[in-house]
């Protein structure tokens, strides 16, 4: 059961003489809800391409669903896609979109797709270009859940929503997770969402994978220490991620357990999700690849500050 | 429906059965129908107008060949009338030219433009019918649709031309072969549509968007058609020689050149010369070489010069017909199969 629904080694992606992706290797174990997190041209898109085989590798490899082949009937048949800003066909009606995928899909839940519409009041003869924001979202997802995939994998997809809507996307997202078991991929650079939807983060920056695994390993591997910010420069017994000073005060953000002991003077807190995302955004060089399930890593797991 | 609400049964099979080819077609259709439906309004338009000017050509035909005696007044204005009608006809062929083009570039260009440029690609193929199976599904039915409308609007367009091929008292012979009108007859014109058609597909996927793959579309089709027209066509089969006789009014000329007594080509200014000689006895021989006028060929041959002829006679236009359709058939299988592979490998 434990199988990797993405699955990469040493992939990269260039276009034209500029890395999109490079040397990414990396495992996402299903039953998670995974996010891919970073600024905007980190890669997530180019590898959500990638898994999906809407692009094909510069280098590496990349699978899918257990070994499959990205685009392959096999690998598409488990997998639903929701692109970026959710392409629908303006043209056509609700009830046509819904006609159109369970056409040219293996399987496909009509009962289930007119249920969910009628729950979030979308009406199915109008053109889904006639929808607002939110609904087209909805129904990009409605219909992505509709084929009963194995992996969800959603491009941004809460990006141009307003809280509300991104609020009642995700739980969706959620409910599909817990009760259908779909394993999630996400990509997103709204890091205030995550915390309450993902269990596994993969940071992208620049075109690398800065830290991956399960956001519970993540944050127990992470503490913030806070201190005098004169001591804070001789601080060298954990590796430290990112300084953050406040007047006399600095936080410091080092790869360290609740039982490491803390340093005379400082006082150490849990991180949250958010606080970490950023504080390794912020270090681009620095790079945290626990991945607690197997070995395989470009880089060994270290912090270089 | 297919429900199946178990995602996580086993489900292990690595090459699983591919969605039937026949889900395509509602897909197809509910995405085209407009475009058809356009097509089917534009030439059916045409054929009204066609079929309207036609009965009118026809009963100016048969009033004009069963007028007797042929000489009198009364019957020059009937054969009048009916030159009036053949004169019409042939800028009525020439604009004609232009449909193949017009739906090869609004029907063909737009189907994989508009997905890669408005993003819909990455729904339709990540859906997992496959993406060359996808792209086939839409382009063949496609295009045999816009080239059996053609080619019902050619059959009608040969009804309406045929008294002009028939008659013989307007003096203006018409050549089957002569470009303007082969390729709207026989299965020329189908042919033509359906290669369009395939230009504007591959010329949408390859520029991407829509409006200028229609524009290229368009370039495209025309150069290929002028090309067919002007070069390729008289070549496809050897033309036949005469040696100081003309071909049947009724061929299609190829060249013709006078040759001086040892072989070498004559230059017109020797013709011109000869010509002068002769000048008091041929009446109004210019420097020029009027070759229809009987009397200066005479004179040319009289004094040595040999006249070849090469040409294609009107019993080739169904074997020049299919060798035209022929290439275009193969052309457009092609250029779909190339829309095909570019769509399955292209990358986002």
């Amino acid at each position: 059961m434990s199988i990797n629904v993405i699955e990469t080694n040493g992939l990269g992606k260039r276009y034209g003489g500029t890395w999109a992706l490079r040397e990414c290797s990396l495992a996402i174990p299903a039953g998670h809800v995974a996010a891919l997190v970073g600024p905007n041209g980190a890669g997530k898109t180019t590898l959500l391409n990638l898994a999906v085989g809407l692009a094909s590798p510069s280098a590496g490899g990349v699978t899918v669903l257990g070994g499959r082949a990205p685009g392959s009937p096999a690998a598409l048949d488990g997998i639903a896609f929701v692109a970026q800003d959710a392409p629908l066909y303006k043209n056509l009606s609700v009830a046509d979109m819904i006609h159109l995928t369970r056409n040219l899909s293996r399987r496909f839940d009509q009962e289930y797709a007119e249920t969910r519409l009628g729950e979030l009041g979308i009406p199915l003869k109008r053109k889904s270009g006639r929808l607002s924001g939110g609904q087209q979202a909805q129904l990009a997802l409605t219909l992505a859940l509709a084929r009963r995939p194995r992996l969800l994998m959603l491009d941004e997809p809460v990006a141009m929503l307003d809280p509300v809507a991104r609020h009642d996307f995700m739980a969706i997202v959620l409910t599909a997770a817990v009760d259908d078991g779909v394993s999630v991929v996400l990509s997103s650079h709204v890091l205030t969402e995550l915390e309450r939807v993902a269990d596994y983060l993969i940071l992208l920056s620049r075109g690398r994978v800065q830290m991956a695994g399960e956001v519970d390993d993540l944050l127990a591997s992470h503490r913030v220490l806070t201190g005098p910010a004169l001591e804070a420069d001789r601080y060298a017994e954990r590796p430290v991620v990112h300084v953050r000073r406040a007047e006399a005060q600095a936080h410091l953000l080092v790869r360290a357990t609740a039982a490491d002991p803390v340093p005379p003077g400082f006082q150490a807190h849990p991180v949250g999700l958010e606080e970490l995302a950023l504080a390794y955004l912020r270090e681009p060089g620095a790079a945290a690849l626990p991945g607690p399930a197997r070995g395989r890593h470009a880089e060994p797991s270290e912090v270089a500050k | 429906m297919t429900a199946l609400t178990t995602p996580g049964r086993p489900e292990q099979d690595a090459s699983p059965r591919p969605v039937p080819w026949r889900r395509m077609a509602w897909v197809t259709w509910r995405q085209h129908r407009f475009a058809l439906g356009g097509v089917a309004a534009l030439l059916g338009a045409l054929a009204v107008w066609l079929w309207l000017i036609g009965l009118q050509a026809h009963h100016a035909y048969a009033a004009a060949a069963d007028c007797h005696p042929a000489s009198s007044s009364a019957c020059g204005l009937l054969v009048g009338s009916f030159i009036s009608h053949l004169s019409a006809a042939q800028n009525v062929a020439i604009v004609l030219q232009v449909v193949p083009a017009l739906i090869g570039a609004f029907v063909g260009a737009p189907v994989l433009a508009r997905e890669v440029e408005t993003g819909t690609f990455r729904y339709a193929w990540t859906l997992g019918f496959g993406r060359w199976r996808w792209t086939l599904a839409k382009l063949v039915p496609l295009g045999v649709a816009v080239a059996a409308a053609a080619g019902l609007f050619s059959l009608l367009f040969s009804w309406y031309y045929q008294p002009f091929f028939v008659q013989t008292f307007s003096g203006n012979v018409q050549v089957p072969l002569y470009s303007t009108v082969f390729d709207l007859r026989g299965v020329a014109f189908a042919a033509w549509t359906l290669a369009a058609f395939a230009i504007g597909a591959l010329v949408g996927m390859l520029i991407r968007r829509v409006v200028p793959a229609l524009a290229a579309t368009l370039v495209v089709y025309a150069g290929l058609a002028v090309a067919a027209g002007a070069y390729l066509r008289e070549h496809y089969l050897t033309p036949l020689l005469v040696k100081n006789v003309n071909p049947p009014s009724s061929a299609l000329i190829i060249s013709q050149q006078w040759y001086a007594k040892g072989g070498q080509p004559a230059s017109q200014a020797v013709l011109g010369q000869v010509l002068q000689q002769g000048a008091p006895q041929l009446g109004g021989g210019k420097g020029g070489i009027p070759q229809q006028d009987v009397t200066v060929n005479q004179w040319l041959i009289q004094h040595g010069y040999t006249l070849w002829t090469s040409y294609q006679p009107e019993s080739r236009f169904w074997p020049f017909q299919w060798i035209e359709g022929g290439w275009l058939l193969a052309l457009s299988v092609l250029l779909i199969a190339a829309s095909a592979w570019l769509v399955s490998r292209r990358a986002a």
